[in-house]
């Protein structure tokens, strides 16, 4: 049970959820998506979220599509994770899916909430960011397609009550060599120390990384580093390693020194599994 | 409330349907109840434990159409006309058995959550490799340690299927 009442909707379609949006705000009401619906859950009952009404998305039609064709894979926000590994059309997906929270938690955790998510780990995200992703977001000023760079950036920016309903990438990117890796301080679930994602296409290796500043992202910097084919490996790395985004997290998962040690042997890893391989 | 075909009710109170171990009711629940605040407090039925409340320990899971879930996860609403099974709906299966077989247990306050989970797992993958045992069975916690046990449990099932 939460410490605080709410409304609650279940809207059938993408104009109904706009709709109801705006028809709350001119209420004056504070109003949250629910996709999973575990933020609220988790961070509610120890008062660290409120709202006075939720939006819960999940009978939304668009929102649940899930397409796979020769040109492109399309995935709907309100799929559960586990419905996205059972499906397994992109094996980079399912590997970083599945390392994420554990097996029942994603029943309920979905794709668009965990790129969402408050908590900043955002882990799913990961192999959007490698496939240079198109998002279709839906809100009162109407729809549009953008590419995931435009609107990821540390996290989703949206305007006020936009949605983000559909993920897209080409189909070549779902065939494509990958490496992922997700290290935890102790044991087999729970949020990670550091989760890196790599892919390599058109002979180049894109990496990804979650847990090791307060927010996932993707860095051209370190990938032209990585990607430097005259140098030695460890010059590779250890220029990676200078051009990284800041701050890098001390926290209870790890110290900065901990998690940039990690990481300087997860880039190996890396390169061990992609730098000679065809992609 | 908009939408919603499955409950009535204003928009923070509805009465819902909900199919409680093969059984149709219609319950009254507040739209911020957790599942499990309602099947326990509403409904009487005490087996799905309370215990993290943060979806990290398993002690609350229940079967949503057949799917595994924690009940703190989720608020009664959304399982408005599903098909919901707590451990009371499961009588004599297999794993229940094997878990005595086995001792998959020692105080017991994790029993119910797991054997929903078990079941869960030797339904859907009735030929799990370790890796899916491994897999599932990290979705609960259980504080003393029958973990050895409770994956024989598991095992002894499957291998009978
Ligand atoms: C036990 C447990 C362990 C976890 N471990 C991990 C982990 O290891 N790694 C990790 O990355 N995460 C982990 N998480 C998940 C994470 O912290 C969030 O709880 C989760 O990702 C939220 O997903 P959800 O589908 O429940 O989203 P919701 O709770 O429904 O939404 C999350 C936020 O996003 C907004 N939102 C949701 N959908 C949309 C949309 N379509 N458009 C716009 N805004 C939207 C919501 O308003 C809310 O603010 C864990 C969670 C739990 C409960």
């Amino acid at each position: 049970m939460l410490p605080f009442d709410f409304e609650y909707y279940r809207p059938q379609s993408l104009q109904e959820a706009v709709d109801l949006f705006q028809s709350l705000q001119r209420q004056g009401k504070q109003s949250m998506i629910f996709s999973g619906g575990t933020e609220l859950l988790t961070l509610g009952r120890i008062d660290l979220a409120f709202t006075e009404a939720v939006i819960d998305i999940k009978d939304i039609p668009e929102c649940n599509s899930l397409q796979v064709n020769e040109q492109r894979l399309l995935l709907g926000s309100a799929l559960s994770l586990t419905k996205i590994e059972e499906a397994n059309v992109f094996p980079l997906l399912t590997k970083i899916s599945s390392g994420i929270a554990d097996h029942t938690a994603r029943e309920k955790i979905t794709l668009g909430g965990n790129i969402c998510a408050r908590i900043f780990y955002r882990e799913i995200v990961l192999p959007f960011l490698l496939a240079d992703s198109q998002v279709l977001l839906s809100g009162p000023l109407g729809e549009r397609i953008v590419s995931i760079h435009d609107v990821f950036q540390e996290e989703l920016r949206v305007e006020p009550g936009e949605m983000l309903i559909q993920l897209a990438m080409e189909s070549k990117y779902i065939r494509a060599p990958f490496y992922a890796f997700k290290r935890r301080q102790q044991w087999e679930t729970g949020y990670p120390l550091i989760t890196i994602a790599a892919l390599k296409i058109d002979q180049r290796i894109r990496i990804a990384i979650s847990g090791l500043c307060p927010f996932p992202f993707r860095s051209q910097e370190i990938e032209a580093s990585i990607n430097h084919k005259g140098r030695t490996i460890e010059a590779r790395i250890d220029g990676a390693l200078a051009v990284l985004p800041q701050p890098i997290l001390a926290d209870v998962e790890g110290s900065a020194e901990y998690r940039l040690f990690v990481l300087h042997n997860l880039l190996f890893d890396v390169l061990a599994a992609l730098d000679q391989v065809q992609g | 409330m908009t939408g919603q075909t499955k409950g009535r009710g204003t928009l923070k109170s509805f009465t819902i349907s909900l199919t409680i171990n093969g059984e149709e009711k219609m319950v009254p629940v507040m739209a911020s109840d957790t599942l499990l605040f309602v099947i326990r407090h509403h409904l009487g039925l005490t087996g799905a434990k309370p215990s993290c409340l943060n979806g990290d320990c398993g002690a609350c899971t229940v079967h949503i159409d057949g799917r595994p879930m924690k009940s703190c996860l989720m608020l009664a609403v959304e399982a408005a006309g599903k098909k919901v099974t707590t451990i009371e709906g499961l009588q004599g299966t297999p794993i229940q058995q094997a878990f005595i077989e086995k001792f998959a247990f020692q105080c017991g306050y994790c029993t119910p959550g797991f054997i929903m989970n078990c079941q869960a797992l030797v339904e859907k993958h009735p030929d799990a490799d370790d890796q899916t045992i491994k897999e599932w069975l990290s979705s609960n916690i259980c504080r003393c340690t029958s973990y050895a046990e409770i994956e024989e449990a598991v095992k002894s099932v499957l291998k009978k299927k």
